[in-house]
């Protein structure tokens, strides 16, 4: 599917002058994802507690344009569950006159990795018509800055310190994809918001899936990831220029596809050395850290490249 | 014409919640709820509701799934009881806050450890200040009858809260009495046509719903909660009414037995409040007279009709089934002392614990609760505040 700009469409979800930080990637994931709508199509909107609720919705102002329901922070695929199920039993039953729209969750990758991990497997297995979209920004944010389940390897946060005994996380991230797809559902993706086309199709393509569908976003934040805000889209691309978050997809749990080929992937540090939090990583005495990382990136992509063989062989 | 059928409590509820026509069910299994979950399962998958089910994965999304299609404007219903209950606690004060009028029944059951299935209160009583309306049922009849009543109270517009319908686990979950039923067509008529929700979610109509409110505004949506109990004190009584036109049984906030001749007077809720009856009954054979109140409504607390009848009465046992390590007594203890202290004059107040983890309570144990409350009233003095009924010391 060819994208042009001039035809997509030119309403925005978010009202300007809500507070999120500046350079925040999150109200780019929400503009990004209204974009695929297509003229008369409707959006519902269901967001965990988290950063983006926070800085949207404080009572009596509202950045929303399209309807917004926030209940709690573990439950959003709950919640979407229960109103894809309320509008699809009212328009059956004469008792909702308007089109079905669409369902669609933005959570952070705490209500999505961690303590929302339950009722998102519930909603994938129930295989309601949900689009699942978490940006990811790697850390409790809204909090400031603690690990989560998506806070990568070595990456320092407020609970993951640069100690004199731990030099950050120590764990590995958690593959959100592979656990989304492994639920066989028709469409699991990954996004980025510097591959703006790639990101609208895949959302176009989850929107059109019979069943749920899950997109990751990454995220980057410039306050936990130590960043000028103005990095924001740089830092984005080259998480994908490095391998460091490739861009694929999944359909049905077994076919992958690499979206953004990186043939001449940059070494990982060219990532690394633009965010504060790696900052450490790049003193001598943690050059094994930085290989070990490399190697992960390295083993990760080539592991896709065999998954995406294997799927159209 | 009312058709007269044997149902437990689950399936009352069940057979209730199909003729009230209800949109989405959420729910998860639990003992001894899950004949409730089965039966209406049954009832969608043989086409006899049109309803969506959501078989979800724990209680705490049963009741987000409730809460997000409520706000469609969907009739809702789940049910649960003891550790899902507890497990649903952080909804509970959301679905109330954002005023989902859903209908959740309880067959209430002890809370762990020890793990127990079986009756008592802590579960609901737990959850006493969650904004929740609160109905405790004696009988299978009145579970049957307080589900319609309730998808009734809650989804007027002048309430919009949820309501918790509450029937002692296995006592009444799984004991299969006579119930009359009503026609398909008499709950319909009953009923509102649809939950008077204001705003149900319309993407043409955006809105957004479960802000964020600071300081400068949380306050206010509190304060509206308390103002729709207090309208659900008058809807409930209309409710009642109306109700008692359309069956012939009519109920009130509280059921007040034997209490005109009587100085002392027990208060009960749940079951138990037909064994304390048997006991009463008994006693006055024997020219012992005590009177009863049952309290069906718990939330909105029934302070005018308690007060009221509690007027001028020397003595007053409030019988909790929880129990509340630490404090001056049961909750519903403390609710009577809370009503009482502006009483002129005073009555002496006791507290009776009893029939945790589904201990029974005896008919012997009942007239021994009769016969304490008698000897407070000769002696004047109540020696423990709390009197544990039926357990090993």
């Amino acid at each position: 599917m060819a994208l042009s700009i001039p035809k997509l469409p030119r309403e925005e979800p978010l009202a300007p002058g809500h507070r999120l930080c500046s350079g925040c990637a999150a109200p780019l994931v929400v503009k990004l994802t209204f974009k695929a709508l297509r003229p008369g199509e409707r959006m519902v909107a269901v967001v965990p507690t988290g950063c983006l609720e926070v800085a949207t919705t404080i009572y009596p102002e509202t950045a929303w344009k399209c309807p917004f329901i926030h209940v709690a922070f573990e439950n959003a695929a709950a919640v979407a569950s229960g109103i894809e199920a309320g509008f699809k039993v009212l328009i059956r039953k004469g008792k909702y006159k308007g089109k079905m729209p669409y369902v669609v969750v933005f959570g952070g990758d705490g209500g999505t990795f961690d303590i929302g991990l339950q009722a998102l497997s519930g909603m994938l297995e129930r295989g309601h018509k949900v689009l699942y979209i978490c940006y990811d920004n790697e850390a409790y944010m809204n909090t400031g800055i603690q690990r989560s389940g998506a806070t990568p390897y070595r990456a320092w946060t407020t609970t993951s310190p640069v100690g004199r005994k731990i030099p950050g996380k120590p764990q590995f991230k958690k593959n959100i994809v592979a656990i989304a797809a492994a639920h066989e559902i028709p469409y699991a993706a990954t996004a980025s918001i510097a591959y703006w086309a790639d990101f609208i199709t895949k959302v176009r393509k989850a929107l059109d899936a019979e069943g749920p569908s899950f997109i990751h976003v990454l995220a980057p934040c410039p306050r936990g990831w130590r960043y000028d805000p103005r990095l924001t889209i740089t830092v984005a691309r080259l998480a994908v220029e490095t391998r460091f978050a490739p861009l694929y997809e999944v359909e049905y749990g077994r076919k992958v596809r690499i979206t953004v080929k990186v043939p001449r992937p940059k070494p990982v540090t060219e990532y690394l050395k633009i965010q504060g939090r790696y900052a450490h990583l790049l003193r001598p005495e943690y050059a094994k850290e930085v290989e070990i990382l490399q190697r992960a990136v390295n083993e990760f992509y080539e592991y896709l490249e065999k998954l995406e063989k294997l799927s159209t062989t | 014409m009312a058709k007269v059928i044997g149902l437990t409590g689950d399936e009352a509820v069940a057979y209730a919640v199909k003729q009230c026509d209800v949109d989405v069910i959420a729910a998860y299994p639990i003992t001894p709820q899950t004949v409730m979950v089965e039966r209406l399962s049954d009832y969608v998958a043989d086409g006899e509701i049109d309803a969506e089910f959501v078989p979800v994965e724990s209680e705490h999304s049963a009741l987000s799934v409730c809460v997000g299609a409520s706000l469609t404007g969907a009739r809702v219903f789940t049910a649960t009881c003891s550790q899902g209950l507890a497990l649903m606690h952080e909804i509970l004060y959301i679905a109330s806050a954002l005023r989902c009028p859903i209908v959740m029944a309880i067959a209430n059951r002890a809370l762990s450890a020890p793990i127990n299935i079986h009756c008592d209160h802590s579960d609901t009583l737990g959850s006493r200040d969650s904004g929740w309306i609160q109905i405790y049922t004696e009988n299978v009849q009145e579970v049957y009858d307080s589900i319609i009543e309730a998808f009734r109270i809650s989804e007027d517009k002048r309430v919009l809260l949820p309501t918790m319908v509450c029937l002692d686990g296995f006592i009444l979950s799984h004991c299969m009495e006579r119930v009359e039923t009503l026609e398909d067509a008499e709950v319909k008529g009953f009923l509102l046509p649809k939950p008077e929700y204001p705003y149900p979610i319309d993407p043409e109509r955006p809105m957004t719903y479960g802000p964020v409110a600071l300081p400068d505004f949380y306050f206010e949506f509190k304060r509206q909660q308390e103002e729709a109990m207090k309208n659900a004190r008058s809807v409930i009584r209309e409710v009642n009414d109306a109700f008692a036109k359309l069956s012939g049984r009519k109920y009130d906030v509280i059921r007040a037995d034997f209490i005109e001749d009587s100085d002392v007077v027990i208060m009960c809720m749940g079951s138990a409040v037909g064994t304390m009856r048997h006991a009463v009954r008994e006693l006055r054979k024997e020219g012992l007279k005590v009177g009863l109140i049952k309290v069906r409504v718990y939330r909105p607390f029934p302070e005018e009709e308690l007060r009221k009848a509690l007027e001028d009465k020397k003595v007053v046992i409030a019988m909790d089934r929880a129990c509340s390590p630490g404090a001056m007594g049961g909750p519903l203890y403390e609710d009577v002392c809370s009503l009482l202290y502006d009483a002129e004059p005073k009555p002496k107040v006791a507290n009776v614990v009893y029939g945790l983890g589904g201990r029974d309570l005896t008919p012997s144990d009942a007239k021994g609760i009769c016969k304490y409350a008698l000897e407070i009233l000769k002696t004047g003095i109540v020696k423990e505040r709390i009197k544990f009924v039926g357990v090993r010391e």
